[in-house]
């Protein structure tokens, strides 16, 4: 699918940098993301991939630089206007954040209540067959807290789905869950996919899962794109940092020791008396 | 630090955080004032749910808390009413002090207690769980989500609690009354209505309404400053009880001075 036809990006990110306080996290980052494709962002712990997730979905404010969205700049609209916007995307996150006081139904539902004319009887239909693509139906009148990781990440996904989204966003999909499970999730997403027309972004640091769900890839380090490109070239790539995070080798730690037994020494506290 | 320096941050820490109330407070009424004629309707269903939680489920402990204040009430007055063999006096000084202080103070108390810190901790643990994020991707305000039907429900109940707050202080005091002050119970209650204005029960009643916009903004702002982690879900709990009380007392004193000085006789 990838390069089938005409790229048409659906988002622009130019040059983008966000701060929190006087730290910056993203130095200055630019890609896009083509209509109805796949794309992963993959980095370790640290790299600034959640909050490039965060500042796409308007949660985190840019400190300069420019995110196009369906030809608007969401860092520098209005709140009204990022909010049109907002109806276009749906958000899974990371530990699922179904509202705990409603039922799981109620969670699939809460979207097209607050902004559809709907009749109920036909969002109860809707809540049905996004549970059921999700492999959860029956389950509308179970609460978040009966639900195990994995089913809580399902429900979280039919939530985001509910307002038939042109853009659907993942936080670490297949956090804190088994390979099983993870596995299940990783399924579910190639099957929207399929079958939906539909542009996926996932944050991950999941290898397995990034091949296998990608389109394109997205490689951060440290607030900066280290590489980008289709998965195959990825996987051939032989740029060493790239090689470093697909080979999973460590980070050298001799400096870290080092540190570390300067630390020890300097700052331990003298003799007991 | 130099102490001018702390004095000046922390009168500005203080002014930053009034601000910030002041900002979620006014947003808060536009949601609930102003939005519903633009096409944005109220919750009506989840200020009902919120209503029933802070006023009703509140009912049974505060019933027993102000009857307990009434029987103080009489028996620290009939201590002092006695030496002037004056304790026929003891239902005025019941219901004056009741309606007009205890009455919405203990309310507020109650309230702090139950709905404040629950609204805290409720906002505390969706900021924490990101649902709150969730919310604002989803295209909904938070305040108006979350902060309205709270509003809504404690602008309503804070006077319906305070007005059973005060008849039970009143019932209360005339334990005492009938017990010990030679009262029959529809004498004490007759001397009570002879003892109150309306003025004394609605100046309880509007201070009332400001303790409970006063502990619905304190408890959700805390909430939404709530920072990452379940430890912080607790110090927004702790810090809204204790702010609330702050408040609370300081907007009575502010409330009290301007009934007696625009009230005189």
């Amino acid at each position: 699918m990838p390069d089938a036809t005409q790229p048409e990006p659906i988002i622009s990110v130019r040059d983008l940098r966000v701060r929190y306080g006087e730290r910056e996290i993203l130095h200055g980052i630019s890609f896009d993301v083509l209509r109805n494709e796949t794309l992963v962002i993959l980095g370790g712990s640290g790299s600034g991939k959640s909050t490039l997730l965060r500042t796409l979905v308007g949660l985190e404010k840019p400190s300069s630089g420019e995110i196009w969205i369906k030809g608007s700049n969401i860092a520098h609209i209005s709140t009204s206007e990022l909010n049109q916007i907002r109806m276009r995307l749906g958000m899974s996150f990371q530990g699922g954040a179904l509202f705990g006081s409603m039922t799981v139904g109620e969670n699939v539902a809460l979207p097209l209540r607050e902004h559809t004319q709907l009749e109920d009887s036909t969002i109860q239909i809707v809540v049905r067959l996004k549970l059921e693509q999700v492999g959860l139906a029956g389950f509308e009148n179970y609460r978040p807290s009966q639900l195990s990781g994995g089913m809580k990440k399902r429900a979280a996904v039919a939530r985001a789905m509910a307002m038939d989204p042109e853009m659907l966003f993942f936080d670490e999909p297949s956090a804190g869950l088994d390979p099983i499970i993870a596995a299940g999730i990783d399924n579910l997403i190639v099957k929207l996919k399929r079958a939906f027309r539909i542009s996926i972004v996932i944050v991950t640091h999941e290898l397995a899962s990034a091949f296998l769900i990608a389109d394109r890839m997205v490689l951060i380090d440290k607030g900066n794109i280290v590489a980008i490109g289709t998965r195959d070239a990825m996987r051939t790539s032989t740029h060493p940092r790239v090689r470093q995070f697909l080979d999973r080798i460590a980070e050298p730690e001799v400096g870290a020791e080092m540190d570390y037994l300067q630390m020890l020494t300097n700052d331990s506290p003298s003799e007991p008396r | 630090m130099s102490v001018t320096l702390r004095i000046g941050r922390g009168t500005l820490n203080g002014l930053t955080y009034l601000g910030g109330l002041a900002q979620l407070g006014g947003r808060a009424a536009y949601y609930t004032v102003v939005a519903p004629f633009r096409g944005r309707p109220l919750r009506l269903d989840r200020a009902v749910h919120q209503a029933m939680a802070v006023g009703v489920e509140a009912l049974p402990i505060l019933s027993l808390i102000t009857f307990f204040i009434g029987v103080i009430l009489a028996l620290q007055g009939a201590y002092e009413l006695r030496k002037f063999g004056a304790l026929h006096y003891v239902a005025s000084a019941v219901a004056i002090s009741m309606t007009r202080e205890l009455g919405p103070l203990m309310t507020a108390i109650v309230v702090i207690g139950r709905s404040g810190s629950a609204f805290a901790a409720e906002i505390g643990t969706m900021k924490v769980t990101e649902e709150i994020d969730a919310l604002e991707t989803m295209a909904l305000n938070p305040i108006q989500f979350l902060v309205t039907p709270k509003f809504l429900a404690m602008v309503f109940m804070m006077p319906c609690l305070t007005i059973w707050a005060d008849f039970m202080g009143i019932l209360g005091g005339s334990l005492f009354g009938v017990t010990s002050a030679g009262f029959t119970f529809p004498g004490y209650i007759n001397a009570t209505l002879d003892a109150l204005y309306l003025r004394d029960i609605v100046s309880g009643l509007i201070k009332s309404v400001m303790f409970g916009m006063t502990i619905t903004a304190v408890g959700c702002y805390e909430g939404f400053s709530t920072g990452a982690g379940a430890e912080q879900v607790g110090r927004s709990t702790t810090s809204a009880v204790v702010v609330s009380i702050f408040l609370v007392i300081a907007v009575d004193l502010l409330f009290t001075a301007l009934f007696y000085f625009t009230g005189g006789k």
